[in-house]
């Protein structure tokens, strides 16, 4: 068994391109929701979403590369160089072939999907472009990834709606801290900002039209987002062998299934999850100083969380702080847990906790600490960041901040 | 016209909770009729399907909607607002 070493981390959010974008709109409680801008609203009931407006795959991208790239590929791409920099790691091919390449996406390339149907039903066209196939498939994102940087090992993607990502993370994690690699590529990209996507997510009823508002009493549903977060892992001896700068530490993965309900979240799958997660880290409940939460801001989502989150950490729980990110940079879906995995380093190798903005009035069925509105300066030395999908599947991650 | 619109609400209400129409009287709730929130949300839109309005209705807090659910005959008579103000 193996320590587990965050080494680099990369971004794209609303919040901004690049990681300093994201940590400080986290850390100045900036709200990247707003009109939607990137395509036409106008059929659109809820008109709102986080885009992540400054990412133009055009500006990064030939034509060539375009043809073959869809949102999530691009912004995967580049999140991985940047986290790549960071880390300082050199992918020959000794390591090439001892890296994991584990990415998250729930929907794939859903504009391509999107602008092909179009094509064929609207358009009445009766022929597309030959690249829509490895264009929309779920795993390219991982696949340009590994070509481009050489990574040789497992590789595959991920696709477990909201909990996706974490359940990447985890698996990444697995993988370094047993020895069946030495690094991993490891994250998750999403967009469904595009009409279909967010014409299917009007179809569930649960979106605000006006903003999200985690475990405000005036909550009334989530707004969805877009993004990426790569990150990349070592096996913790070779990243201090290297003298690699040390992000933090993941610590722990707990997963669960509710076998419950398709949509509707249950307080007992959620609580396991985050309860075998601290086991897995050797983890006691009143070590966690901070919980990135799932944090929808749907009624009910928000209510079950506060309760499962009292379950898993007993008296322990009234006092952690736990916000939800997704108040800034909106739902992203398959790329949630990165970007809050995003957010959950920062926490640790700065000492700033993000908050839950947009808190109007606290709601008595959530009683916790929600970092209301404003950022707070505060040592954590252990974090949850907690996932739960629709289909009851959930997935914690347990950190530690790196004291070395 | 108005016994039209609530014999088909009540058609549309009997197909989703699988009873008898005859059963679906104005007093019933959805609870009475065995219906969760995704059954709600297919009645919603088979009704605006149906009928060719937008019905108001947020399932993240149906309490908060402007459009009352809480028995047949609320769903039946906001149906009969809706159209009235489509004209």
């Amino acid at each position: 068994m193996h320590r587990v070493a965050v080494t680099g981390i990369g971004v794209v959010s609303a919040l901004g391109t690049g990681r300093e974008a994201h940590y400080a709109g986290l850390a100045e409680g900036r709200c990247g929701i707003g009109p939607i801008e990137l395509i036409d609203p106008e059929r659109l009931m809820i008109k709102i979403a986080a885009e992540a407006k400054d990412f133009r795959g055009e500006e990064r991208f030939d034509r060539q590369e375009l043809l073959l790239f869809d949102r999530i590929t691009q912004m995967a791409l580049v999140a991985m160089d940047e986290a790549r920099a960071q880390s300082g790691i050199e992918f020959d091919e000794a390591l090439g072939l001892r890296t994991a390449t584990i990415i998250a996406t729930a929907m794939g390339g859903l504009h391509t999907c999107d602008e092909n149907y179009r094509t064929v039903y609207q358009e009445q066209k009766n022929r597309v472009h030959p690249f829509i196939i490895p264009r929309l498939m779920a795993n390219a994102p991982v696949s340009q990834i590994s070509m481009k940087h050489g990574l040789m090992g497992p590789a595959w993607s991920v696709s477990t709606a909201c909990a996706s990502s974490n359940h990447a993370i985890g698996q990444a994690f697995h993988m370094v801290r047993s020895g069946m690699v030495d690094a991993a590529v490891t994250g998750g990209t999403e967009s469904v900002l595009c009409f279909g996507g967010i014409k299917a997510w009007e179809g569930l009823r649960v979106m605000s039209r006006d903003g999200c508002r985690p475990f405000s009493a005036d909550r009334n549903g989530m707004v969805l987002g877009e993004g990426c977060a790569i990150l990349i892992l070592e096996r913790m001896d070779r990243a201090m062998e290297r003298g690699a700068d040390i992000l933090g530490e993941i610590a722990g993965f707990g997963a669960t299934a509710d076998a419950a309900d398709i949509v509707a979240p249950a307080v007992d799958g959620a609580a396991r999850a985050m309860t075998i997660a601290l086991t897995d880290a050797g983890m006691a409940p009143d070590e966690v100083g901070y919980i990135n939460a799932h944090g929808t801001a749907t009624s009910l989502n928000d209510k079950t969380e506060a309760a499962a989150i009292r379950l898993a950490l007993g008296p322990a729980a009234e006092r952690v702080m736990v916000s939800s990110t997704k108040s800034m940079h909106g739902h992203a879906i398959g790329a949630a847990g990165a970007l809050e995995a995003a957010a959950v380093l920062m926490a640790l190798g700065r000492g700033i906790v993000p908050p839950t903005i947009n808190h109007a009035a606290p709601d008595p069925e959530i009683g916790l600490d929600v970092v209301p509105n404003t950022a707070r300066e505060a040592r954590v030395d252990a974090a949850l960041s907690n996932a739960f999908a629709f289909g009851g599947l959930n997935a914690v991650l347990a950190f530690r901040r790196w004291q070395g | 016209m108005s016994d039209d619109v609530s014999a088909k609400v009540s058609r549309i209400i009997a197909e989703q909770a699988m009873v008898d129409a005859a059963d679906v009287t104005p007093d019933k709730t959805p609870e009475a009729l065995g219906l969760d929130s995704l059954a709600i949300v297919e009645i919603v839109f088979a009704i605006e399907e149906a009928f060719d309005i937008t019905i108001p209705y947020n399932a993240n807090d149906p309490k908060d909607s402007d459009f009352d659910i809480s028995t047949v005959g609320g769903v039946i008579s906001g149906v009969k607002t809706l159209l009235a103000e489509k004209g």
